[in-house]
């Protein structure tokens, strides 16, 4: 049995408490997208730290590469080009996950300890519980997890856990050569976006804030953006990310209800588990609902 | 850099013009970062494309590629104008008041002393007026017609917001909004750094470039001054190092001006090259210049090296014209050279016009390419398609492929952009048979010395006596190789008093104790001290800075002397006090000069001995007027080889000032100049931030981060081409063409020019045919062979070509 | 809140089966929230400075092995040197990504020669390529060689062999090149400097 390196604070799919006593510090890693030139020194230090290498794609005519995330890819300059009061202004937003206090994932996730939100803050896949069942996928507001071609498990950032859990910066915080990325206490990063959007707001920039979305409970990724008021300039990042209303409501209510008719479903669903592995379970229930999306496509006409 | 990476954050605004630190240099652009963050500095970019810099500047101003002389001229015509100068620095700092000789003039685009037929000037006339005491005359009033400050303002005053708007394609308040911003730093106590890179050397006017700039800092007061100074983003690992050690025809160690056929003996080559003061009480450093040569020759030649046959003067090669890289494969081109080593360097990706490098390497007997990396270069013979369609068939070079090891493999110093000299460390061998260049280098003299030993030869002399005091004659260490370089006494040096200073054997403190009678041996002066008894100062790593102003002094060693920021007396106003005290360097005590820096000048030097601050100079200040230049004591625009307007609109009636009237060009690459007419498009390289020259195509990392050639250009361009985001396009020049995929984006402006719209292409240079990358064309195919006319940099920032979807 | 039939369903699909194979002690294996290993722990440190721009980043060097005899050392990760005055930690992506250009695929490995006409690398000794070097070195000096120029000035120079040099190298080996060449009566010697 492996040492816990830090402390959990939930885990998916398990109703056991988690320890409370101690207390342990929040961290957050804070994104000076003002700051960012989007050199992908982040990308690159992701990629080494964590010995995944993405294929060499191609250009499509776009800075952005890789073009999206993968399993591979947990970290990703999304470039913008927009025209702001007659000023060009090149937006480039790190993509990648965004550490949420009520993770949409992990409340999605029904493979018990495939997802550990650790007291810190961080929330981490564990692939070795991962079913690739997907559901993270869809609990996700930011689109973050990806599942793997390679062995069907989800991947995302760690917040490099294994650095932070030895005191360390995350790879691509370390790397970050303009200081757009900052880690520390979330208590200091908030302070130190204080001091930014200061700075922001002097040099003309009235709408200048810190992206700490209270829709997941705040996050322990946050964005220092010009334009906070238009979080969506940036690549689409969500003006108000809420967990995906099926999330919520299947924690709230279904969840009962579900555990009320467990029995031939559930059994029904390990049976299948059991004998012919996640994969093509999803596949089924994928399909079913694909017929259901498109007749409400129908009825919508 | 006249001063440092971490000093820029003492700027209160940044300058980026002709560099793009944030994608070339990021790590050194976090201090522009720091400076914003928390000096509340602010950032203006000028570049011909909205790049990564621009991204997070507070203001952009975009310009034609290969126009930045009238911008800046424009600068300083405003400066003069709005008399935005800092007066009391021009005054003692600069030879505004030095008076030019009458006879010297500027009309239509020429300078006196023009002969077209050389392409070149006699510079009789761009001189001071000497008076019968020996020196420089002056008019500190500046009121003289022919002092420099006058004849500046003349020659400047063509140079307002209109014409510069004309010519650079600058919308007029934009250019007049940048000359508000840095017309500010001409107070004593605001402070701009200027951060450059080969945006401006690599053009047919690029020294010029960079000094008209220097004019800027210079008429505010900015040269010497923490946040301030010329600051040269340079571009590889020890681009400064190699520099240093001068692998240069015109150069030995240290910038020493090599000897030539015009020196006939070493007394008339010392003498020449040993200035004397220009002015009362200056310094007149390059008075050293014999003590430096002297100590170069006996480290080189030892015992064989004596005054009675001039330190062995005859043992230096004196070359019959010029050998920098150009010229050198239009040597090869012309098949007048047999042999070639190439090391770390790819040649046929980075000169320009690749068809011609091609097929003067085809000409070579042997090639030997030392490189930890299959480069391009050594497979120049080899038949990669389209991106290198030549038949191995024809090529009779005999190609050496020696592998290298690279930086973590070996010690050895790097020196940084910043002087700073830092000694790395061995973290594991090579792979397979890999070895040091150390090495590589010590095998092949030694058997050739063995060779001449046993057989004889054109002059063995030179070869035999070369010293090669290394324990493993073929294997030398990094650590005796820097004491060389740093130097030794060779006798018990005594002073004055007869008392022993420095005994023999022992390393040497600095240059100030290299002696011109045989006594000292250094490799490169100004390396003197790096390696003295205390030890490899290189390899220091205190990183305190009681300062606060990043100067760390115990962090490696900085030439020259340990100095971080060069010309810093200028940092302190004549009477010694700091021009501004909340960022104070130096400072005169009252007996000594002290402060955070080791100073320039002579620790004793009282302000009332009126020691000018930049001592490297005969005049003790700093020039304005710089007879030095190729194409004229003051810059002046003129267009690239490849313009897009056919005439210079500053004077449309004369063609033979349309580009550099003193460049040099080949015959058969003046035939290849492309006109507006067939290529309408300005065309400018450049580096991305993703990757490094044509080293990461070979990392799988950078690979990913930006896997394929691609090219920039407006959307308008791309409408009117028809021409989609993603498409890939044909980019052709007189010279060859490229295929690569187009990037449609607003980043790339259109301007207004001379009455007319021009459209940039934007095109990266880091692809070839070898590479983790997808296979491309290398980008130099479409470059002008053409350099600038002091450093024979070639012009790759401003060319034309055609584009279309292919 | 708009709950669709579909997002409904989906839901309570996940729900149940994952919900109700833990409820039932059918999980997998036990829970474990290890994060992992931190691999520098026991790896050999060197420190070295970044050899692409002249930024001159001070980085640190991983490998693998502890220097004993019997481990060859294996540099597997490389990061920014925190206590250096310049980079402070941080790395660009060309520095961040370096351990990809220690180990490409395109690194050379042993000498090499490309025969005149050849399409193709034979592989040669290190001896055989300096002897082969040297000789041809030899050979083209000794062909011409210049002692005296047209008007009788000694001129001792050596214009049919070039040398460029690189801007990576460390000081010294570019020293030590320099002095070679020059004494050879190499005069065409430049570097990646220049341009």
């Amino acid at each position: 049995m492996a040492l816990q390196s830090l402390d959990i604070a939930r885990r998916s799919a398990t109703t056991t408490e988690a320890p409370q006593v101690r207390h342990t510090e929040e961290v957050a890693k804070l994104i000076d997208v003002s700051a960012c030139i989007g050199c992908k020194a982040c990308q690159a230090a992701c990629m080494e730290w964590n010995d995944i290498r993405p294929e060499v794609g191609h250009n499509v005519g776009i800075y952005d590469n890789p073009q999206d995330l993968d399993d591979k890819t947990w970290t990703l300059m999304r470039f913008t080009e927009v025209e702001e009061h007659g000023k060009l202004e090149w937006l480039i937003r790190k993509d990648g996950c965004m550490h949420c206090a009520d993770p949409g994932c992990l409340k999605a996730c029904p493979s018990p300890g495939a997802i550990i939100q650790y007291a810190n803050g961080i929330v981490d896949f564990h692939q070795e519980n991962c079913i690739g069942c997907g559901y993270c996928v869809t609990g996700c507001p930011f689109n973050v997890p990806r599942i793997s071609k390679t062995d069907s498990k989800a991947y995302k950032c760690s917040l490099c856990s294994d650095r932070v859990a030895v005191g360390q910066a995350p790879a691509c915080a370390k790397a970050c050569p303009t200081g757009a990325i900052k880690f520390g206490a979330k208590e200091d990063m908030v302070h130190y976006a204080e001091d930014r959007i200061v700075d922001l707001k002097e040099r003309g920039y009235r709408n200048a804030g810190l992206y700490d979305p209270q829709g997941v409970g705040g996050t322990h990724v946050m964005y220092v953006l010009h334009h906070a008021d238009r979080p969506s300039l940036y690549a689409g990042l969500p003006d108000n990310p809420q967990i995906s209303p099926m999330v919520s409501l299947w924690k709230g209510i279904a969840k009962p209800l579900a555990m009320v008719a467990l029995g031939a479903t559930a059994l029904g669903s390990l049976f299948h588990y059991v004998m012919k592995g996640p994969n093509e379970v999803s596949k089924e229930l994928e399909d079913e609902m694909d017929k259901e999306a498109a007749l409400e496509k129908e009825d919508a006409k | 850099m006249t001063n440092h990476w971490v000093d820029i954050k003492n700027a209160d605004l940044v300058l980026i013009m002709g560099g793009n630190a944030a994608e070339a240099h990021i790590c050194g652009f976090k201090w522009v970062q720091e400076a914003k963050h928390v000096r509340r500095a602010k950032l203006v970019v000028v570049d011909p494309r909205f790049t990564r810099s621009a991204a997070v500047a507070d203001f952009y101003a975009p310009i034609r590629a290969g126009t930045d002389i009238a911008f800046l001229a424009g600068v300083i015509n405003y400066l003069l104008e709005n008399d935005k100068l800092q007066h009391e620095y021009v005054n003692a700092y600069t030879n505004a008041a030095f008076l030019i000789d009458p006879d010297y003039g500027f009309e239509d685009g020429l300078f006196t002393g023009y002969n077209a037929e050389k392409r070149s000037y006699d510079k009789a006339t761009w001189r001071y007026q000497m008076g019968e005491d020996g020196f420089a005359k002056v008019d500190p009033t500046l009121q003289d017609p022919n002092c420099v400050f006058q004849l500046m303002k003349k020659h400047f005053a063509r140079y307002d917001a209109d014409a510069v708007s004309n010519i650079t394609g600058t919308p007029k308040d934009a250019f007049l909004k940048v000359c508000e911003m840095i017309a500010e730093c001409s107070a004593p106590d605001r402070v701009m750094t200027i951060l450059y890179a080969l945006g401006w050397t690599q053009h047919s006017v690029g020294s010029q470039n960079i000094r008209t700039m220097a004019m800027i800092q210079l008429l505010l007061g900015n040269m010497g001054m923490p946040g301030g100074g010329i600051n040269a983003l340079r571009g590889h690992a020890n681009v400064q190092g190699v520099t240093d050690m001068c692998p240069f025809t015109a150069n030995l160690p240290g910038y020493l001006s090599a000897p030539t056929e015009r020196d006939a003996t070493a007394e008339a080559y010392v003498a020449a090259r040993t200035t004397k003061p220009l002015r009362p009480g200056q310094m007149n450093f390059y008075g050293n210049f014999p003590k430096w040569w002297v100590s170069l020759m006996k480290t080189w030649y030892g015992d064989a090296a004596t005054a009675e046959n001039g330190w062995a003067y005859d043992w230096l090669p004196k070359p019959d014209g010029s050998y920098d890289v150009l010229a050198m494969f239009e040597r090869m081109h012309q098949g007048r050279m047999n042999g070639f080593f190439c090391q770390g360097f790819n040649p046929l990706a980075s000169v320009a016009h690749k068809g011609k490098v091609s097929a003067a390497l085809a000409k070579l007997k042997y090639l030997v390419v030392m490189d930890p990396l299959a480069t391009d270069t050594s497979e120049f013979w080899k038949n990669y398609g389209e991106y290198n369609d030549v038949d191995p068939r024809q090529i009779q070079t005999e190609v050496f492929r020696l592998p290298a090891e690279l930086f973590a493999e070996h010690e050895g110093s790097f020196t940084n952009s910043g002087r700073v000299i830092q000694w790395h460390w061995k973290a594991a061998d090579g792979p397979g048979e890999t070895r040091g260049d150390l090495e590589i280098i010590a095998q092949l003299y030694t058997r050739l010395r063995d060779l001449y030993a046993k057989e004889g030869g054109a002059l063995p002399d030179p070869v035999l006596n070369l010293t090669w005091p290394y324990r493993q004659p073929t294997r030398p260490s990094a650590d005796e190789v820097a004491r060389e370089v740093s130097g030794r006494a060779l006798r018990d040096l005594t002073d004055a008093a007869g008392n022993v200073v420095v005994k023999a054997g022992d390393q040497l403190a600095g240059f100030a104790q290299l002696r011109d009678d045989g006594s000292t041996a250094s490799g490169n002066w100004i390396y003197c001290g790096s390696y003295s008894q205390a030890g490899n100062l290189t390899a220091r790593r205190d990183n305190s800075d009681p300062s606060g102003l990043g100067q760390t002094l115990n962090w490696g060693f900085a030439w020259p002397a340990n100095r971080r920021i060069i010309y810093n007396r200028a940092s302190c106003d004549p009477s010694g006090k700091p021009w501004d005290p909340k960022r104070a360097l130096l400072r005169w005590t009252g007996t000594a000069w002290g402060g955070n820096d080791v100073p320039d000048m002579r620790p004793n030097a009282a302000p009332e001995e009126g020691v000018g601050p930049f001592i490297m100079n005969a005049e003790g200040v700093a020039r304005l007027f710089a007879p030095g230049m190729i194409e004229g004591p003051f810059p002046e625009h003129y267009e690239p080889f490849e313009t897009p307007l056919a005439r210079n609109p500053l004077h449309p009636d004369k063609p033979e000032v349309t580009s550099n009237p003193a460049a040099r060009v080949y015959k058969g690459d003046m035939e290849l100049f492309g006109k507006a007419d067939e290529f309408p498009y300005v065309a400018t390289t450049y580096r991305l931030a993703e990757h490094f020259h044509f080293w990461t195509k070979t990392s799988v990392i950078n690979a990913v981060l930006q896997p394929e050639h691609f090219v920039e250009i407006s959307e308008e361009l791309a409408a009117e081409k028809g021409i989609g985001k993603g498409d890939v396009v044909k980019v052709r020049s007189n010279r060859g063409e490229i295929k690569a995929v187009a990037v449609v984006t607003k980043r790339i402006p259109v301007l207004q020019v001379d009455g007319r719209k021009v459209h940039t292409v934007g095109i990266p240079l880091h692809y070839g045919f070898k590479g983790e990358t997808k296979p491309g064309y290398i980008t130099n195919t479409l470059t002008p062979f053409v350099g600038d006319a002091n450093s024979q940099t070639p012009e790759y920032k401003a060319f034309l070509v055609d584009i279309e979807k292919a | 809140m708009h709950v669709s039939r579909r997002g409904f369903f989906k839901v309570c699909a996940a729900g149940m089966t994952g919900s109700s194979l833990a409820t039932m002690g059918f999980a997998p294996t036990a829970v474990l929230a290890e994060v992992r290993q931190y691999k520098l722990a026991h790896a050999t440190e060197t420190r070295s400075i970044c050899p692409y721009c002249s930024v001159s980043c001070g980085t640190l060097v991983y490998s693998m092995g502890d220097k004993s005899r019997n481990a060859k050392a294996r540099i597997f990760h490389i990061e920014g040197d925190p206590d250096n005055p310049v980079n402070r930690g941080s790395l660009c992506p060309k520095g961040a990504g370096l351990l990809d250009m220690v180990h490409s695929p395109l690194r050379l490995t042993h000498p090499e020669v490309r025969e005149p006409g050849s399409n193709q690398w034979k592989r040669i000794s290190w001896d055989e390529a300096f002897d082969r070097i040297a000789r041809h070195m030899k050979a083209d000096r000794d062909a011409n060689f210049v002692d005296k120029n047209d008007a009788g000035l000694t001129v001792n120079r050596w214009t049919t062999t070039g040398f460029l040099a690189s801007s990576a190298a460390s000081n010294e080996p570019s020293y030590l090149s320099i002095k070679v060449m020059r004494a050879l009566g190499v005069v065409a010697i430049d570097t990646q400097a220049r341009i």
